[in-house]
């Protein structure tokens, strides 16, 4: 492919030639030059960075201009965005803004307490309780906050795992309802002793998740069905499925006939892991391993690298000898696997039974998660404690304010939105672009080798 | 300070206000490229809205806030219909705002996302010190009977759910099949096709009771007048509280098959059949709802006209009560059950629709109310409260 050899002799003066060729190779890397269909996620989001890239600018400059404080700065800008939100719902900011030219205090000083006081309700909800008359109180938000974290960081790892493979995962709602489903019938059908009982729950869970999550990847392996559509729709059935399951006896408490099921059983449930008085279970240590074996998996295994090649570009990957087909079904069995354990996560650990709403958002908000953790192991991690956080703190500041849920909605909705638009966050901030002080760019030396490998 | 002398003091200042946006303002931080014209004519709208709303009176300082008639402080966790369902969740939360009107209580409200959210919202209530936390649906009962036994000083309330017996909760349930059973007999009495129809949102219990209780109506109708009238969609379903197109279908369905009156159990999702009544009315039929929790008539935005009755839970009444008697210390956990003889269920009255319904139907319904009361007339759904 002769436009590698021009970049690479291309003079550092030429930048914005050489700008606009990179960003012309990284279209044709990802289309194989138009012998197949794009990827759902662009390239550059999957940070399938296939080699050392050796970055010679200074570390300050690299931080500034990196993706990670892009991410930083939108969350930054929708708390601002949602303060905002806060002051104008606010009622005594509407009272008072009505003689706002008699008196222009008194409705700042309404706008500025209602955003902070909300947030400081927030922050009380989701770290630590100032107002607590114990030491348990005191610590008990930051216990929730890993608590609720935890679904969102196992589902967001299957949701990233698929990302940096070249899949869209849409589907981590049904494959936690399902991994949920199946966990969940484990635990109270079924009586063993300790120990045992809760390992055949996670295993349970982690093959409905993978079962459910195989079907997308065999589909999309075999006959190319594109896995947003399957996963969307497998969605609608594993909902449904569960309801239908939920309506019939096998899965109702004896004698009534609501859809809810019983109790899972003291043994199929993780233990607290810091004693009874927090809510905070063995799942969020699952969690945690979780994320150790995914870094490993994609940085330093084998099968990592072959993933990783199948979604930088999934010709040059079957060129070099890679199993296309092998790498999408792989990958969706990890990442309903993981999903499967939020549903594990979700019944064996808060939830306690299934019920229809067991997975609640967590299988959209793992998207999210995963798109603003930058589909890296510990991103995605941060970026689950952040939406935990968020969750947890809400329910405060919602009991404690009045603030409306949705506005912690609304902030996590315009985190998105910024992440999705990094030009508005870096117009906004005034940071450079990814490449803009480089000699010899991430770009310019990344996407050559991919490019060369399909030619 | 009169209130003219204002006005004129706030025109006479517009202008700085308004300059003082252009130069201080967030405008100059704007991007090269935005269109500085529209920013500017925007901005003029903007400070306008701002001069015309911000230009009222302000009040003196208060000398100190007037203290409530009581510092007990009611709460009210939802579940994840929020408090906009236009069922339970709804009349729960106004039967509270009603309380804190009447009574002068505090009240704290938290409103669901996900199922997820209970035990959090609930154990937030409690940490604020909730003197009465009234919870709602089945679904939170788990989570009320585990902070009920935790916290044995704080008093709950659920509503609809009757499982759970402890000293500090007390469920507010009802028998709603009797007031569906007078709906399902002025139904019967009204249709001129000879067949009627309901269905539900989800099967569960506090659904599949109206139902129950409707298609009793119908057949005490058929024995007492010899007649025949047919109840369609018992075991229909739409699978969900929110597909109001799904609503619509169903009930084009069952006009099809030639029912006339349809009664929706399934919340919002009534307003799909209503949409389909009133295009087939505009058609040429004559077909009715009748429609549920709620007085119709009264809530829904448009359609009303083709409302029959509707069959009521008075929840905000009950909760409203629970509320006053533990304000006086009299709580208790003897389960309110809304029965035709206590009003907490009903029919509403007929508004539009009075012209329709025969007379001596009006009359046998009074009758039977009374007889359902003294209970000569058994309704039982296997749904009903135990």
């Amino acid at each position: 492919m002769s436009p590698e050899d021009s970049t690479m002799q291309d003079p550092p003066g030429e930048r914005s030639i050489a700008a606009a060729e990179a960003t012309r190779l990284e279209a044709a890397a990802e289309t194989a030059d138009g012998t197949v269909a794009p990827p759902a996620v662009p390239a550059a989001h999957q940070s399938g960075d296939l080699g050392d890239d050796r970055s010679r600018q200074s570390a300050l400059r690299q931080m500034l201009s990196s993706n990670a404080m892009v991410s930083v700065l939108s969350v930054l800008l929708a708390l601002i965005v949602g303060g905002i939100l806060i002051a104008a719902t606010d009622e005594e900011v509407g009272e008072t803004a009505s003689y706002f030219f008699s008196r222009p205090g008194d409705m700042l000083s309404a706008a500025w307490s209602a955003a902070a006081g909300a947030y400081a309700a927030l922050f009380q909800g989701a770290f630590f309780n100032f107002g607590a008359d114990s030491v348990q109180r005191f610590f008990y938000p930051l216990t929730q906050t890993l608590t609720v974290a935890t679904p969102l960081i196992l589902a967001g790892l299957g949701v990233a795992v698929a990302f940096r493979t070249g899949l869209f995962n849409i589907g981590a709602q049904g494959q936690i309802i399902i991994g949920a489903a199946m966990a969940a019938w484990v635990g109270f059908a079924v009586h063993l002793p300790v120990g045992l009982h809760l390992l055949l729950v996670i295993i349970a869970g982690m093959l409905g998740g993978a079962i459910w999550a195989g079907i997308a990847g065999i589909l999309k392996a075999r006959t190319g069905a594109h896995e947003v559509i399957v996963t969307i729709m497998l969605n609608y059935v594993a909902i449904n499925l569960v309801l239908f399951l939920l309506s019939t006896p096998a899965f109702q408490r004896p004698g009534s006939s609501n859809p809810i099921s019983p109790q899972l059983d003291a043994n199929a449930m993780f233990p607290p892991l810091l004693g009874s008085g927090f809510r905070l279970h063995w799942g969020f240590v699952l969690a945690v391993l979780a994320t150790v074996f995914i870094w490993w998996l994609m940085n330093r295994s084998t099968i990592g690298f072959e993933l990783k090649a199948v979604g930088a570009n999934p010709s040059a990957a079957r060129n070099a000898g890679i199993s296309t087909t092998k790498g999408y079904v792989v990958v969706m069995l990890i990442a309903g696997a993981l999903s499967g354990l939020a549903g594990v996560a979700q019944v064996a650990g808060t939830e306690k039974v299934l019920t229809s709403g067991v997975a609640a958002s967590f299988g959209f908000d793992a998207i999210t998660v995963a798109l603003l953790g930058r589909s890296s192991p510990w991103g995605t991690f941060a970026a689950g404690l952040l939406f935990g956080a968020f969750r947890a703190g809400g329910v405060t500041m919602q009991t404690n304010t009045g603030t409306s849920i949705d506005i912690v909605l609304v902030v996590q909705s315009l985190i998105v939105l910024f992440i999705a638009a990094p030009p508005l966050v870096r117009s906004l901030f005034r940071i450079p672009p990814p490449g803009a002080f480089k000699t010899t760019g991430k770009r310019s030396s990344k996407n050559p080798k991919t490019a060369g490998g399909a030619a | 300070m009169t209130d003219g002398a204002l006005r004129l003091r706030c025109t006479i200042e517009a202008p700085y206000g308004e300059s003082h946006f252009f130069s201080g303002g967030t405008l100059k931080n704007y991007p090269r490229s935005f269109k500085r014209n529209a920013g500017i004519s925007a901005a003029v709208l903007g400070v306008s809205a701002l001069l015309l709303s911000g230009c009222g009176a302000a009040p003196e300082e208060e000398a100190g806030s007037a203290e409530g008639a009581t510092d007990f402080l009611g709460c009210m966790v939802s579940d994840s219909g929020g408090f906009d369902d236009n069922s339970f969740n709804e009349s729960t939360y106004n039967g509270m705002m009603k309380a804190k009107e009447d009574l002068g209580i505090e009240v704290k409200t938290a409103e669901s996302q996900s199922e997820t959210d209970f035990t959090p919202n609930v154990d937030s209530m409690v940490q604020a010190g909730c003197d009465l936390t009234v919870t709602v649906g089945f679904l939170l009962a788990d989570t009320t009977k585990e902070a009920a036994a935790a916290n044995p000083d704080s008093h709950f309330a659920i509503v609809d759910d009757n499982s759970i017996v402890a000293d500090n909760v007390k469920p507010i349930i009802y028998d709603t099949a009797q007031a569906a059973f007078l709906a399902g007999y002025v139904a019967a009495g009204t249709s001129q096709t000879g067949k009627v129809a309901t269905y539900g949102g989800l099967d569960i219990p506090t659904v599949t009771i109206f139902m129950d209780g409707f298609e009793q109506g119908v057949n005490y109708f058929n024995e007492e007048n010899g007649a025949d009238v047919q109840v369609l969609g018992m075991d229909s379903f739409t699978g969900s509280f929110d597909d109001v197109s799904a609503g619509k279908t169903t009930t084009q369905n069952f006009l099809n098959e030639g029912a006339d009156i349809i009664m929706p159990v399934a919340g919002p999702v009534g307003a799909g059949s209503l949409d389909a009544v009133v295009a087939a009315n505009a058609a040429g039929k004559d077909a009715k709802v009748i429609w549920v929790d709620s007085d119709g008539y009264e809530t829904v935005s448009t359609g009303k006209e083709v409302i029959l009755t509707s069959v009521m839970k008075l929840m905000g009444e009950a909760v409203e009560d629970v509320v006053s008697t533990d304000v006086d210390g009299n709580f208790d956990n003897t389960p309110y059950i809304g029965t035709l003889e206590n009003g907490g269920v009903t029919i509403a009255p007929f508004h539009d629709q009075e012209a329709n319904v025969p007379e001596d139907v009006k009359k046998s319904v009074e009758d039977i109310k009374a007889k359902i009361i003294s209970g000569d007339i058994k309704v039982e759904s296997e749904s009903s409260p135990k």
